[in-house]
């Protein structure tokens, strides 16, 4: 690679290594925190809370315990993530071109993705672990090469075990997935359809209400919740009015029986972190919106759509990047919050952000300690897996409301 | 757009923000001045234990809740102007505190003022952190080559996207006593170290945290305002005879200026909410949070009751506070914003 900078813009070598140097103390920074709760989860109290860090990482007395990783395990599990990763970028197109029909395209491309997905994780965890145990101890049988099927990296899954069966963690897993995707749907519907307008007009109107919608954004959280919380606990008594309404209340009572009890509802959970939401998805989207040139609706308008056509029709499917982008956001606001899941659902519907609490407020013994790690790494593993997919979205969504808004 | 189709769009959306949020915000403000409580009444009791030759009887005052028909306390809404603030402010006790020349117990024995320093002193230590390590790592990943600009990237996300919470414990887990960077210290100084025992390093530690958690946010906007910075000013710099540090001072800087503020404005908002780090180091014996104590009205406490007057009054006041501090910044975006 030949190096095209102008001389003057050239870095002495000093500068040079302060800057990969700072680089690698900075990742170092970000990443260690993480990868160690992850290594961690893994190990047993002994080694887990050991003072020698590649005690840590080895983890002699869980090999012992428990399973271990040869070295030979370690290079198969290598090759197949090599070529999970490899084999549908060089295949992919060639796939898609000659063996997919033309009719519902998109369908069948999400369609393939889905199943090669399930298929390298159903090799991961049923194909991978047969054929490791076989070449294993293929190699134990010869003389020089058995020193690599000897087990190195000690692990167990027990913590694991303890929180997400013994403790039911998949409920308060589920819980959480019910309140994320509620607050994702509704707030990108409800936004999308504010942002449009609010980037299609110039009165002052529109101005005013982005200005009030930014001081909502400041507003702490725990101001609102003290609003909801009364009136969420006796929500009942106080809607028995509207239920016992001539009219009114016969439409009502079409969706419920009696007035509701909000507190502990999860519908009531995902309204609020909509409201929550709705100013910083206003502005996220605004600026995608204001990204589309005003041409396009207006060639629309001539064609004879109404507004709403025009926006269904033409605008929304090129919005999709902002609409990922936007939906990441509010995904990781629901899915992260604390505050108002922890006050307004009872235990039945806990997410698992405040259910985390109760590992390690319990912390008594070391068994427990590492059990609340596990829980949390859980927890983590879907973000990770959302930053690996969506990175580029992520980093655009963070600079378009910013440089460009 | 006409102004009625304009309404139509934006009528969802303005009604949520109705409901939950604005509609709240005006009953914390009711709330805040009336008090619910049980009504009590006063009985006599007459007690009696078995004697000779009569029994000895005793009458005694108790004051019981009164109940209704279905044998649930009846409840009372009361006026009490500003009493509920005086209780969370606790003027009289500061006065004293002032009187007896112990200003800055103020800030140890109260627990709004406590809170309030803590989150103040909190929100500004950490905004020139982050604006600073933000800057510091774009400049450098602008700085290297193409193929590792992904990497880097990635991995300084997983900080700014991990829910708070745990990566506030993920970072207590290395410090608390017997974690591996405690350990690690006390090999380094040669004496025992808990983190955890005192105010003050615990507050580092979430401020490490916080710049951890929020420096790759600022990181990935500067870096995305670095591409459009002018060759040519910054050519003419050279010719000039900047040195690198000049260029950096008097060309990049300036060009990133209104970044720089929408960083700030984003920054006060989130960190004058400091919470979970509360909840993460459980901190709350030492170092508590404005948010934190609206919080801990809330949640039930041992009766089963939760402070909603209270945890209103506190809320008023953190409210006032926020839109105190923002009203310089949000100023000059109203500017940006009408200037196009």
């Amino acid at each position: 690679m030949t190096d095209d900078t102008p001389k003057v813009f050239q870095q002495t070598p000093l500068l040079k290594a302060g800057t990969y140097g700072f680089l690698v103390l900075w990742a170092l920074i970000a990443a260690f925190p993480l990868v160690w709760i992850f290594i961690m989860s893994f190990k047993l109290p002994v080694d887990a809370f050991a003072q020698n860090p590649l005690v840590v990482i080895m983890g002699k007395n869980t090999a012992t315990a428990a399973d271990a990783f040869s070295l030979l395990d370690l290079i198969l599990v290598g090759i197949f993530t090599y070529y999970a990763y490899k084999i549908p970028r060089k295949f992919y197109r060639t796939t898609v071109d000659y063996f997919l029909p033309i009719e519902h395209r998109k369908l069948n491309i999400f369609a393939l993705c889905f199943v090669y997905g399930l298929l390298v994780v159903a090799s991961f965890f049923y194909l991978l672990p047969f054929v490791s145990q076989l070449v294993n101890a293929l190699f134990d049988e010869l003389p020089l090469l058995s020193l690599l099927s000897k087990p190195l990296i000690g692990y167990t899954l027990e913590h694991y075990y303890a929180v997400w069966v013994e403790n039911t963690f998949y409920v308060q897993f589920k819980n959480s997935l019910t309140v994320t995707f509620g607050v994702v749907i509704i707030s990108l519907t409800v936004g999308t359809l504010a942002a449009y307008a609010l980037s299609r007009t110039t009165s002052s109107i529109a101005l005013w209400l982005l200005v009030i919608a930014l001081i909502f954004r400041a507003l702490p959280h725990s101001v609102l919740v003290t609003g909801y919380l009364p009136f969420f606990v006796d929500s009942k008594e106080i809607l028995t009015p509207l239920w016992n309404l001539p009219l009114i209340g016969s439409i009502f009572s079409f969706f419920a029986e009696e007035p509701p009890t909000l507190y502990g509802q999860p519908l009531a959970v995902i309204a609020v972190l909509v409201a929550i939401n709705q100013p910083f998805t206003i502005w996220m989207l605004r600026s995608f919106f204001m990204n589309v040139p005003k041409e396009l609706d207006e060639a629309a308008r001539v064609d004879g759509c109404t507004h709403f056509q025009a926006f269904r029709k033409v605008i929304l499917p090129v919005m999709w990047p902002g609409l990922i982008t936007t939906g990441l956001f509010s995904f990781l606001l629901a899915y992260n919050d604390y505050l108002v899941t922890s006050l307004l659902l009872d235990s039945q519907n806990e997410t698992m952000v405040p259910a985390i609490t109760a590992y390690f407020n319990r912390e008594t013994t070391a068994t427990d300690q590492v059990e609340a790690i596990a829980a949390a790494t859980s927890i983590t593993a879907p973000l990770f897996i959302l930053v690996m997919i969506f990175q580029k979205q992520i980093v655009s969504g963070l600079t378009q409301g910013a440089v460009k808004g | 757009m006409k102004q009625k189709t304009f309404f139509v769009f934006v009528a969802p959306s303005l009604l949520m923000m109705l409901i939950f949020i604005a509609i709240p915000l005006v009953s914390v403000f009711i709330q805040s001045f009336y008090v619910t409580q049980n009504v009590y009444e006063t009985v006599v009791v007459e007690t009696c234990t078995p004697s000779f030759p009569t029994s000895i009887c005793e009458k005694t005052e108790k004051t019981v809740p009164l109940l209704d028909e279905n044998n649930t306390p009846i409840t009372q809404t009361v006026f009490v102007g500003l009493d509920t603030y005086r209780a969370v402010l606790e003027p009289e006790k500061a006065v004293q505190l002032i009187r007896s020349g112990q200003f800055f117990d103020i800030f140890t024995d109260i627990d709004f003022y406590k809170a309030l320093r803590f989150t103040l002193m909190f929100t500004l230590i950490t905004l020139p952190l982050v604006i600073g390590v933000g800057l510091l790592i774009a400049l450098t990943v602008n700085n290297v080559a193409q193929n590792i600009k992904g990497p880097v990237i990635f991995i300084s996300l997983l900080p700014f996207i991990i829910t708070p919470v745990i990566g506030a414990l993920s970072i207590k887990w290395l410090f608390i006593g017997d974690g591996l960077l405690t350990r690690a210290l006390e090999s380094l100084i040669g004496q025992e170290i808990a983190m955890f025992a005192q105010g003050w390093t615990i507050e580092l530690l979430m401020m490490f945290y916080r710049v951890w958690h929020v420096a790759p946010f600022a990181f990935v906007i500067f870096y995305a305002g670095l591409q459009s910075v002018n060759q040519d000013t910054l050519e003419s710099a050279v010719i000039d005879g900047a040195s690198r540090f000049e260029r950096v001072r008097y060309v990049i800087i300036p060009h990133l200026m209104p970044l720089i503020y929408f960083i700030a404005l984003i920054h006060l908002m989130d960190t004058y909410r400091v919470f979970e780090e509360i909840i993460g180091f459980s901190s709350e014996a030492h170092v508590i949070s404005l948010q934190w104590l609206t919080f801990d009205f809330l949640e039930p406490d041992d009766t089963g009751n939760r402070a909603i007057s209270r945890a209103s009054a506190s809320s008023m006041l953190t409210m006032i506070g926020i839109i105190l501090l923002l009203i310089p910044v949000l100023n000059r975006t109203l500017r940006d914003q009408k200037k196009g």
